[in-house]
């Protein structure tokens, strides 16, 4: 796997590891959020935990669009798939996702509802037009990477005059979602989670560039390295942040320059900017209301809403009240902090956002780095 | 007047099945008789009765079933047919026994064309003779369109476990090593590029295969030096050492740079999103081996076509927990835990 195989030598990952701990002040604490569930993964699955120096933490952050879909949206999604018209496209990773009272777009699926996993926004359109007597609904969740896609597919139905195609609209901002962060309490007036620095999603800014985390930098005087997936992506950036932190600099910089450019991609921009709009606000599971974070499709576009079509009335569900996502997702609490966590929340049967996703904080743990709790628990 | 004197063959080029093909009746006699025991001919089958009566010799027996449901039906490197035969000699094979016969049960959708039916019977039958393992009775049913996808195949079969050798999922001890016959997730990826929605096009194809004979040179090699032996399918390797960690009351430890990939699977799995050691293999089996043994099974696995990537890849542990732990290539420390539910693509 040529340009794979080289981000995850592990001699390589030994050597930078060996410079990390040179470089890293013992008098010092650095805590770094990777904002991104796909940096989460990427630490958990290559241990990379334990290749870093004791005062070295990493903060798992709200960066998984599955985790960060709210419930009443699934709902919404589940309410809309049983609608015996309709055909349901999704990504798979939705179909496990926990809605209300125990229901999800998989046991729909069982009880009869037409939900079909899909690979890109093209396979909807396909079914759209190979079956014209169904309305398809395209379920668009994601970040900043997944929404010029969505765009394309809904260009293509404009295009095609497709009657029979809508998209359920979910699509958030990562900018949006890290101010939130930055400006919580915990973070800004209490100090009660201290954030030296950011590692920025690298697809995300293969879309919008590095530009949009200037404002973190200056505002909040924080670092921000954008970086990409690969484990040794990970560790790099993870120097590079340690080095801005002893230099006292807070200045954005690219890890990822081999896709990601300040401005990003003009034409994905412009793609979304003539398709969606802001929407005044926006419920992220875990982090509740986030003003500005979310896109719908533009009033132009209006005949491919599924909101409008079908008449959507979006009632927020509630999580469970002991959950701790929210604290988890801000960086307040750890998982093992929760006392669902590996007792009634587990991947099996996920009760909070960062359980829901193979790429939440919660999962991750417990699918990779649970044993790290027994060893600890054995030494104390 | 001769039976063959009303008989007319079946139109396999152009027909298909309906339900007067699994009535009982002359429709019925006809589509067995044409392609099933056509393709499966042994003197079992052809005595015509409802079951086969045949002489084993004296030891412990080994008596396994299963059914075959994969979608699509036909697939590089195999078909529904060729697994349902490899699948269930290698579940008998695993007990480290000799596999003797095989019956199999066919339930068949209104309306599949006689020609695919034809080619995984045909493909049946050279399996179980190249397996050396005849199907010497069956059973087909035929279920109105929409209430099975395509054909689905059950297969039960017997063998005969060597006097002295008794494996089994509780024997793994802690220091055992393990081993794996060769490279993993070739079937599941294979399956996977020919799947609705996901075709993609890879130069890999399934390992399916019958594997008694690499069986029986890993007995004639190490005999009780044998603990446990498993066929990875469904849910990979890593399901099959969490089932035998909680079996044998023991964890493992695995090293990620020893496990055997092919490049084109890694990068399949990578494009999709999946790992590896959770994608099903169907010609593969895992070793748990004593460790004053582990030196002589791998050579007798790798002097067999069927083991000749053979690899240890680690070993049981003492662990309360039952964890199974990777020592990742960078040298940290993973777990390789239970898959939740399916594996399914990512959406980023």
């Amino acid at each position: 796997m040529k340009y794979v195989n080289e981000y995850r030598d592990g001699r390589l990952a030994r050597s930078l590891a060996e410079t990390i701990t040179r470089i890293a002040d013992p008098a010092k604490h650095y805590h770094f959020m990777e904002f991104c569930g796909g940096h989460t993964h990427a630490i958990s699955r290559y241990g990379i935990e334990d290749l870093l120096p004791a005062n070295v933490r990493m903060i798992h952050g709200p960066g998984c669009p599955v985790c960060v879909l709210p419930v009443g949206r699934i709902d919404a999604a589940i309410a809309l798939a049983e609608r015996p018209e309709v055909t349901l496209c999704t990504y798979g990773d939705l179909m496990r996702v926990p809605g209300s009272h125990g229901t999800s777009l998989l046991r729909a699926k069982a009880a009869g509802a037409d939900i079909r996993m899909v690979y890109s926004t093209l396979d909807a359109i396909g079914i759209a037009e190979a079956e014209p007597e169904r309305q398809v609904v395209f379920f668009a969740i994601g970040f900043e990477t997944t929404t010029p896609p969505t765009a394309l597919a809904i260009r293509l139905a404009a295009q095609k005059k497709l009657s029979n195609f809508s998209v359920f609209c979910n699509h958030v901002l990562t900018p949006s979602a890290i101010q939130n962060i930055l400006e919580s309490p915990d973070v800004r007036s209490l100090g009660t989670v201290r954030i030296d620095g950011f590692i920025g999603p690298a697809h995300v800014s293969t879309v919008i560039g590095t530009e949009p985390y200037n404002f973190f930098a200056e505002e909040f005087a924080k670092p921000v390295v954008v970086a990409g997936f690969e484990p040794l992506d990970v560790m790099q950036a993870i120097l590079m942040l340690i080095a801005q932190v002893n230099d006292g600099r807070h200045e954005v910089e690219n890890q990822y320059v081999r896709a990601v450019t300040p401005g990003g991609n003009a034409r994905a921009k412009a793609e979304v900017a003539e398709i969606f709009e802001l929407r005044k606000s926006f419920e992220w599971r875990g982090l509740g209301m986030v003003p500005y974070s979310g896109l719908r499709l533009k009033e132009a576009y209006a005949a491919f809403d599924a909101e409008r079509r079908f008449g959507i009335d979006y009632v927020p569900a509630r999580d469970n009240p002991a959950c701790e996502c929210g604290a988890i997702l801000r960086g307040v609490k750890k998982p093992v902090d929760c006392k669902l966590f590996g007792t009634v929340c587990t991947p099996e049967t996920p009760m909070g956002s960062c359980m829901v996703s193979a790429e939440g904080a919660c999962a991750a743990h417990w699918t990779y780095g649970r044993f790290r709790d027994h060893a600890r628990r054995k030494a104390s | 007047m001769s039976p063959k004197a009303y008989r007319r063959r079946l139109d396999i080029k152009n027909g298909r099945v309906d339900l007067s093909h699994g009535s009982g009746g002359r429709a019925m006699a006809q589509l067995i008789a044409d392609v099933f025991h056509e393709a499966l001919d042994n003197e079992w089958l052809r005595q015509g009765n409802d079951q086969a009566a045949f002489d084993v010799g004296a030891g412990r027996m080994v008596m396994t079933t299963d059914g075959y449901v994969i979608s699509p039906l036909f697939f590089p490197g195999g078909d529904i047919g060729s697994l349902a035969v490899h699948g269930t000699v290698n579940d008998v094979a695993m007990a480290g026994a000799r596999p003797l016969y095989l019956s199999a049960s066919f339930i068949i959708e209104e309306g599949f064309p006689f020609a695919d039916l034809k080619r995984i019977a045909d493909s049946m039958g050279e399996a179980a003779r190249a397996a050396g393992v005849p199907v010497v009775t069956g059973d087909t049913k035929v279920v109105e369109r929409g209430k099975a996808d395509g054909v689905f195949i059950s297969t039960t079969g017997i063998g005969v476990v060597p006097a002295g050798l008794d494996l089994s999922a509780e024997k793994a001890r802690a220091g055992d090593r393990v081993i794996v016959s060769g490279t993993l997730g070739d079937h599941g990826v294979a399956v996977m590029s020919k799947r609705q929605n996901l075709t993609f096009d890879t130069a890999i194809v399934s390992d399916s295969a019958a594997l008694h004979e690499l069986v029986a040179a890993m007995v004639a090699a190490a005999g009780s030096g044998l603990r446990v032996m498993r066929d990875p399918t469904r849910g990979g390797l890593a399901a099959t050492l969490n089932e035998l960690a909680q079996q044998s009351k023991v964890g493992f430890r695995i090293d990620e740079d020893a496990l055997p990939v092919k490049p084109e699977v890694a990068a399949a799995c990578e494009l999709l999103g999946l790992d590896p050691l959770y994608v099903a293999n169907e010609g593969k089996l895992v070793a748990i081996v004593a460790p004053e043994a582990a030196a002589v099974v791998l050579a007798a696995m790798r002097a067999h076509p069927h083991g000749r990537d053979a690899a240890v890849v680690g070993e049981a542990v003492v662990d309360d927990h039952r964890f199974v732990q990777m020592t990742t290539a960078f040298g940290g420390g993973r777990i390789v835990d239970w898959l939740s539910g399916e594996q399914l693509p990512r959406i980023c």
